[in-house]
Order: structure tokens, then C-alpha cells, then sequence
């Protein structure tokens, strides 16, 4: 009996998109993964998209250009810049301290540094205005040399700052760990003094993490709101973040003035996202 | 004949990794499939085994559409070429698994499994180290499990991609006395893929000598020798002897 | 003995890690003891006390309970969408992860909003939902809806990688042996990614109980009924009734800590085990 008394094998029938395997399971965590990830993301999200043209092109515009709404943008994706850019020098600093620096308690300060990640908004933000306040710990200092932190765009910069910090740690400390000595020490022995090494080697060789993790910070921060709104005052034309303006429009049963705001944000993120994106891109492709 | 492969092709999007292949086995036999990297060998073993699926072709094992059976109801054993064992199981358990998973209604009780686990490391030469985990083994030791384990299912017809690959020289010369004694013993079809002429010809009974998704010739070891069918296979045996050796002349000197 | 040639010197490394430790110190040390000691200011009875009334000891059940519908939901979810993604291959796959990791981008106040424009009384299921009297917005159920929405990636995140990393040979390696789908998942690949699993399910937790922004814009605010710990430390701290806001944080906050030592802990002890890449 040979094989000919078998059907031919059709040409295995599989959509060409996808490859057969022998492993099972693929149309049912397939399947589930797609509507799950629908249910709950893709179309709420579509709704987002679609409610602000309910009020047509030109309303949407008149909406995002209304000067209160147009200060709120500035200041959450501004701030937001500010912050990461704070979190940049203090970041790098940080990572910098973790990796290379030996010391009793490292290793309790490198958990900790997670700590805006794990803590909820609310809570850094009630400990951050009560800390800022007029009469707080830090505020009062502050206020003697009259700068006012609490209630004031001061305090939006700071609360962005504080949960930003973890992103650019993280990003940076694993690239510093695999960075090595040899360069450095290839440099050192050209006659380059620390401060040269650190400037010509070793911080190029950092800069995509850098922008990296400056972005991260960035992209989180454009978008929060409990840290913020307790220490920003709140004010409108001052220190209003964009997410607060969304919540009040939402409590004035403005939907698609609130969704007009959020989509905005949502498009300016991206494209923000975007060109950092390209430009690591670029940055990465000269070395 | 036992097997029968009947032109089977397989693509990979345009690449053809194997190519109107056919071939036979009488039952029993024990099978090198050998060839440079790329000749498509690990894809026809594979095809054997359930783990891809072939685009065209028949194959027909004791009478059955062999590829016509899930990998899971083949009982092919397959051995892998970095041995795939289950690293939180322990020794034991890796090999009881393919006896574990069988339906409730043919799968042997507890004792007996254990039973049969104890055997199967007297018959690999492991006898104590039922308990350790793989990552504790060396390497030639996992591939002892790794054996112990496609046995386990008492299968049909036994699939080896590269065993002795990952191993130092040593190790494999003596592994390779042992499987071939071990295939005298139990008389299961066995089929191993390799790119080690001198492994496949001293081991098999026939060696199929494979080439970018073709076979150019499957013969037993002596007649490859005797009697290369293709260039290639005299080229890749080493042989290059029944051809006019080429004397090629070293630069002269001065040039 | 001159010091090492990468080695920065004295000066240079009190100035980096004075300016570091003090710049952790100041913006993350200093909050979190403000919490404790704000909510200890009247004494730990006067917290306690605090914590025992009904609508606080409300918000810690609402938030316990949305936690344990949307991490659990969610941990099902990365745990399917990695097996599809990391066992087989096809087309798309990249443009999925990039969706899975979606709701990182979002401000959770957006991520509540569109739970709002589907389901509020002016949405798209508004007036069929208040016909047949349901209430998901200012009610539980948008809460979990919202919490679902943020949290959505974390699980799915940490396995994703993970699974990537460990192949699937030891998958195959099954099936060819005979088992099931359900027996190779549950035998052999389990066991294989439960610290990953653990890891991020704890991450996804401890974002779910303290989610704010997303939670607040669903809820209503209505205490005793729709307020979670953050949203009641929001409504304690504007009434003025801080020693209750900041007793509230307070176990917000030991959460935190706890989370935070758990994760170390996942970290160092089963570093391989765990994704390759922690992002955040």
C-alpha cells in the first residue's frame, strides 16, 4: 500500500497572514485578546474620537481656542516639558549615584525611587500641597524668600516633577549599566580628565536614553491630574491643567466640549510623541 | 516499506525549504538525514513530528495519513536539538509528563508511571538523578532525559534534530555507541538529523544526503561511498576521490 | 595611591550624590512623611477614629472589591493576548502591542471620560440604559470599567516579553508528548512565567486601588456609595477634615510601600524570571 492511496494533501489551508503552528490555542487567545482589547479600549476610545464632531469642525475649533482652554493646554504639556526636563539632570544624577556609587542603604534608595509610581495621585497630591502650602514645611521657607509654590503655576511644575522622576531613573540605569568601564577607560588613558570623559563619551552614549526617558516623563505628565490639582490652586487662566478643564466641562454636561479637550490632548501627545521619536531616530543613526 | 514520504514541499513566504521531497524506510530502520545548514533536514524531521505543517506531499507511516494526525496523537518522539526539557519539573517528572497528560481512561496509574520512570533511567544511565532539575545536568546528561522522555510515550517511530549538536567531541563519540546500541535493542524506526557526514555514516542504515530542500541521494552508508550519485554528495562526503584530483598549482613564487 | 582612571573624584561624588539623595529627599521623602505625620497630628487614636467611620471604612471596601474585579480581568486578558502573541506569528503583531500599551499614553481623566460618553445619560447607551434603570456611570460598574481601562497593560506587559524570552520549545516539547492545549499551558508554561505573573499582577494592583483621575470622573462622588480611597481623601481634604484625609492616604500610602517591597523583592530574587525590560 503506498501513500497514493491517501488524499492529497491540499496546500495547507492557512490565511496567508498568519503562520501555522503546532501549538493550539491561537484562535481562542487570538479572538479573546481582540475582543477584550475592543470592549474595553478601542471603541470607548472611538467614542472620544467621533463625540467632538458632533459640534462640527468649526465648533471644535472654537472650543480648543477659547483663552481658558488654550492656557490650560499651555500649562499641562509646558509644565509637563519643564518637569522632565528637571527630571533629566536630576534623573541622570540619580542613576548615575546608583550605579556607579557604593553605599550603605543603596539598595532601600534605589526601591524607593519607584515610590511616585506606586503611590496614588491623590495621596502625593494632598502630601504635596500640604507640603507647599503658605505654612507648610517647605511652602513657609518659600514664601520667606516670596516665591509662591502652592496655588501657583509653581506648584503644577513641581507636582509634574515629582512623577516624573522614576521614568528617567529606570530608562537611564540599565543603559548605564551596560555602558562599562572600556570606554571611559579608553579615554582616560588619551589624557582626558573626568569631566571631559563625561562630557565627549559617556553622555552621547547616554542621550537616547536621555530623550527616552525625558519623554516618558513627559507623556505621563501631560496627562495627570490627581497629583496636581490639589497643590495647583486651580485657577482659571493660571494654574488650571488641562484634565481639570475636562472634569468641569463634564460637570457642566458639556460632553463634547470635554471630549473637544481630550482629543486635542490626545492628538498634541502624539504628535509631541511623534517627533521625539524621529528625532532619537535621527540622533541614533549619526553615531 | 514502512514510511513513505511522497513529494512533500514546504515554503517559507518564498523560500523553499524543501522541495518535492520523497523517500522510504522499511520498518525498523534507522535513518540519517544529512545535509548542510539550510538543506531543509530540521523541516522535514519536524514535519515528521506534527511541529509544521507541510504546503504539498503525502506521508504514509504503517499504512496511516500520517499527516493527517495532530502532533499530539502521532506519538512521535521528538528529541530537540537543545533538548526543550521542562526546567521547574524535575528529572522524573520531565520524563513521566508524556505519560501524565494521556486521558484519564488509558493513563497508567501512579505507581506504575513511577514504575516506568525508574526503568527509563536505568535504560539512559540515570539512575540517580531522577530528582534533580535540568538545570543541575550537564549537557550530555540532558540529552539523556531529553531521550528518556520521547521513549516515555513508547513511540512509533523516534525524531532527533542534531542530538549530539551541542556537545564536545568526547561526549558525543560516546553518546553516539549508545543510541545506535539502543536503537539495536529496541528496534524503533529512527530518524536523526545531522551535518556530521562522519556521524550519519557510521550510525545508519540509510543516510538520505540533503540539499537545499531536495534529496540528492538516500542510500545505506556504504553505497553513498561507493557510489555518490551527485557531485554534491561526493563533495560533502569528502570524498572528491572518484574524481580527477586537481592538482592546482601554488602561486610561484616571485609573483 | 592616585585613584582608578573611571573613578569620579571626592568632590565630584558628594557634589552627584548630595545633589541625588537631596533631590530625592526633598521631592519624594518629604510628601510621604508629610502623610504620616499629618495623619498622626491628633495622635493615633484621633486616626483610627478616622478610619472606622462609615464612609472611609466604605471606600476601603469599594476599592478592595474593584480591585479584585479588574486586576483578576485583567491578569486573564495579558495572560491570552501573550499567548497569542508570543507563540505564534502573525501579521500585525507589532501594531497589537502597540495597542495593548495604549491606555499608558492616555490621562486617566480621559480614560473615564470615555466610559462618560458611552454610557452617561447624555452617551451613546445614556437613554437606553436609564429606560431599563442600570446605572453604570456613578455606579460600580463604571468604576470597574474605568479602572479596567487604566490598568489594562500591566499584566499583559510583564508576560508579553517574558514569554517572547522563554520560546516554545518546552510548548512543543508537550504536544509532541501528547498534551492538551489547557495541559501545556497549565503544566509547562505556568509555572514557567508565575513570577512574571505575580509581578504583574502586583503593578496592576496597586494602580487599580489607587487610581483617581479616571475613577473620579466616573463616580459622582457620591460618599457611601461611589467613593474609593482616593476619592474619599479628595472629599475629606476639601471639607477640611484633613487628620481623615491624610489617615486615609496614610493606608493608601502603606500600600504603596508594601507594593514597593514586594516588587524589590520579585526584582532580586527571580530577576530572570521576571520581564527582561521593566518599563514603566
Amino acid at each position: 500500500m503506498t501513500a497514493a492511496a491517501f488524499p492529497p494533501r491540499m496546500p495547507f489551508v492557512t490565511a496567508r497572514w498568519r503562520k501555522s503552528s503546532a501549538l493550539p490555542g491561537f484562535n481562542l487567545t487570538l479572538g479573546f485578546t481582540l475582543f477584550y482589547l475592543s470592549a474595553v479600549i478601542l471603541i470607548p476610545l472611538a467614542a472620544l474620537a467621533i463625540k467632538p464632531w458632533s459640534l462640527g469642525a468649526g465648533g471644535v475649533w472654537n472650543v480648543i481656542t477659547q483663552p481658558r482652554v488654550v492656557h490650560a493646554l499651555e500649562l499641562s504639556f509646558g509644565g509637563s516639558a519643564i518637569g522632565a526636563a528637571i527630571n533629566i539632570v536630576f534623573g541622570l544624577a540619580v542613576a548615575w549615584t546608583l550605579v556607579r556609587y557604593d553605599f550603605p542603604g543603596k539598595r532601600l534608595i534605589d526601591a524607593f525611587v519607584d515610590l511616585p509610581f506606586a503611590l496614588p495621585t491623590a495621596v502625593a497630591g494632598i502630601a504635596l500641597s500640604t507640603l507647599y502650602a503658605p505654612n507648610g514645611w517647605l511652602g513657609a521657607p518659600l514664601a520667606a524668600l516670596g516665591i509662591k509654590a502652592a496655588y501657583a503655576p509653581l506648584g503644577v511644575i513641581i507636582a509634574l516633577t515629582f512623577i516624573g522622576l522614576p521614568f528617567v531613573v529606570r530608562t537611564l540605569q540599565p543603559v548605564l549599566t551596560d555602558l562599562g568601564r572600556e570606554a571611559e577607560e579608553a579615554s582616560a588613558t588619551l589624557g582626558a580628565t573626568r569631566l571631559q570623559t563625561f562630557r565627549r563619551v559617556v553622555l552621547p552614549a547616554l542621550l537616547p536614553a536621555l530623550m527616552t526617558g525625558g519623554t516618558l516623563a513627559f507623556a505621563r505628565a501631560v496627562g495627570e491630574y490627581g497629583s496636581v490639582i490639589f497643590i495647583a490652586g486651580n485657577l482659571p487662566m493660571k494654574s488650571e491643567i488641562a484634565p481639570l478643564l475636562i472634569v468641569i466641562k463634564l460637570e457642566e454636561f458639556d460632553y463634547a466640549g470635554a471630549a473637544a479637550i481630550g482629543l486635542t490632548m490626545l492628538v498634541a501627545s502624539f504628535f509631541i510623541l511623534l517627533v521625539l521619536n524621529l528625532i532619537q531616530r535621527v540622533l541614533l543613526a549619526r553615531r | 516499506m514502512s514510511l513513505i514520504v511522497d513529494k512533500v514541499t514546504k515554503r517559507f513566504d518564498r523560500f523553499a525549504a524543501l522541495n518535492d521531497v520523497s523517500f522510504t524506510a522499511p520498518k525498523g530502520a534507522f535513518v540519517a538525514l544529512l545535509g548542510p545548514s539550510g538543506s531543509g533536514k530540521t523541516t522535514l524531521l519536524r514535519i515528521l513530528g506534527g511541529l509544521e505543517f507541510a504546503d504539498t506531499g503525502r506521508v504514509s507511516y504503517e499504512n496511516e495519513d500520517w499527516l493527517a494526525k495532530p502532533a499530539r496523537d502521532r506519538r512521535a518522539g521528538f528529541v530537540f536539538q537543545h533538548y526543550a526539557l521542562f526546567r521547574h519539573m524535575t528529572v522524573e517528572k520531565n520524563i513521566a509528563f508524556g505519560l501524565e497528560v494521556r486521558p484519564r481512561k488509558i493513563r497508567p496509574g501512579r505507581a506504575e508511571i513511577a514504575r516506568r520512570v525508574k526503568e527509563l533511567l536505568s535504560l539512559v544511565q540515570l539512575d540517580d538523578l531522577g530528582r534533580r532539575y535540568p538545570s543541575q545536568l550537564s549537557g550530555g546528561q540532558r540529552q539523556r532525559v531529553a531521550l528518556a522522555r520521547a521513549l516515555a510515550i513508547e513511540p512509533r517511530m523516534l525524531l532527533l534534530d542534531e542530538p549530539f549538536g551541542a556537545l564536545d567531541a568526547k561526549v558525543r563519540k560516546d553518546l553516539r555507541h549508545w543510541l545506535r546500541s539502543l536503537h539495536e535493542r529496541l528496534g524503533l524506526m529512527t530518524i536523526f538529523v545531522t551535518h556530521d557526514q562522519e556521524e550519519a555514516l557510521e550510525l545508519a542504515d540509510l543516510v538520505a544526503v540533503m540539499n537545499q530542500g531536495r534529496i540528492e541521494q538516500i542510500a545505506p552508508p556504504q553505497e553513498l561511498r561507493d557510489k555518490p550519485a551527485t557531485p554534491f554528495v561526493a563533495d560533502f562526503l569528502g570524498q572528491g576521490g572518484e574524481r580527477e584530483a586537481a592538482v592546482i598549482p601554488l602561486r610561484p613564487r616571485g609573483r | 595611591m592616585p585613584r582608578r582612571a573611571t573613578e569620579d573624584s571626592l568632590a565630584t561624588r558628594l557634589i552627584v550624590s548630595i545633589a541625588s539623595i537631596g533631590f530625592i529627599v526633598l521631592f519624594l521623602l518629604m510628601p510621604l512623611i508629610t502623610v504620616f505625620s499629618q495623619a498622626l497630628a491628633q495622635g493615633f487614636d484621633a486616626a483610627l477614629t478616622a478610619l472606622e467611620e462609615p464612609d472611609a471604612w466604605y471606600a476601603i471596601k469599594l476599592t478592595l472589591f474593584t480591585a479584585a474585579i479588574a486586576v483578576p480581568l485583567n491578569a486573564v486578558f495579558g495572560i491570552a493576548a501573550s499567548w497569542a502573541i508570543a507563540k505564534f506569528d502573525f501579521w500585525g503583531k507589532g501594531f497589537l502591542v502597540t495597542l495593548i500599551d495604549l491606555p499608558f499614553s492616555v490621562s486617566p481623566v480621559i480614560s473615564g471620560l470615555v466610559y462618560v460618553l458611552i454610557f452617561g445619560m447624555a452617551g451613546w447607551f445614556g437613554p437606553w440604559l436609564r429606560d431599563h434603570d442600570i446605572k453604570i456611570i456613578f455606579a460600580l460598574p463604571g468604576i470597574v470599567l474605568a479602572t479596567m481601562f487604566v490598568t489594562f497593560p500591566f499584566v499583559a506587559r510583564e508576560l508579553i516579553p517574558l514569554m517572547e524570552d522563554q520560546g516554545r520549545e518546552e510548548e512543543e516539547a508537550a504536544v509532541s508528548l501528547g498534551a492538551s492545549g489547557f495541559s501545556t499551558f497549565w503544566r509547562v508554561t505556568l509555572p514557567n512565567i508565575k513570577w512574571g505573573l505575580l509581578y504583574g499582577v502586583l503593578l496592576c494592583n496597586a494602580r487599580a486601588m489607587g487610581e483617581f483621575g479616571a475613577v473620579s470622573v466616573v463616580s459622582g462622588h457620591i460618599r457611601g456609595q461611589t467613593d474609593t480611597m482616593p476619592l474619599q481623601v479628595e472629599v475629606l481634604y476639601n471639607d477640611y477634615q484633613f487628620v481623615g484625609a491624610f489617615a486615609v492616604a496614610s493606608v493608601l500610602a502603606l500600600l504603596a510601600l508594601v507594593t514597593l517591597t514586594l516588587k524589590s523583592f520579585l526584582e532580586w530574587r527571580y530577576a530572570d524570571e521576571i520581564a527582561a525590560t521593566h518599563r514603566h
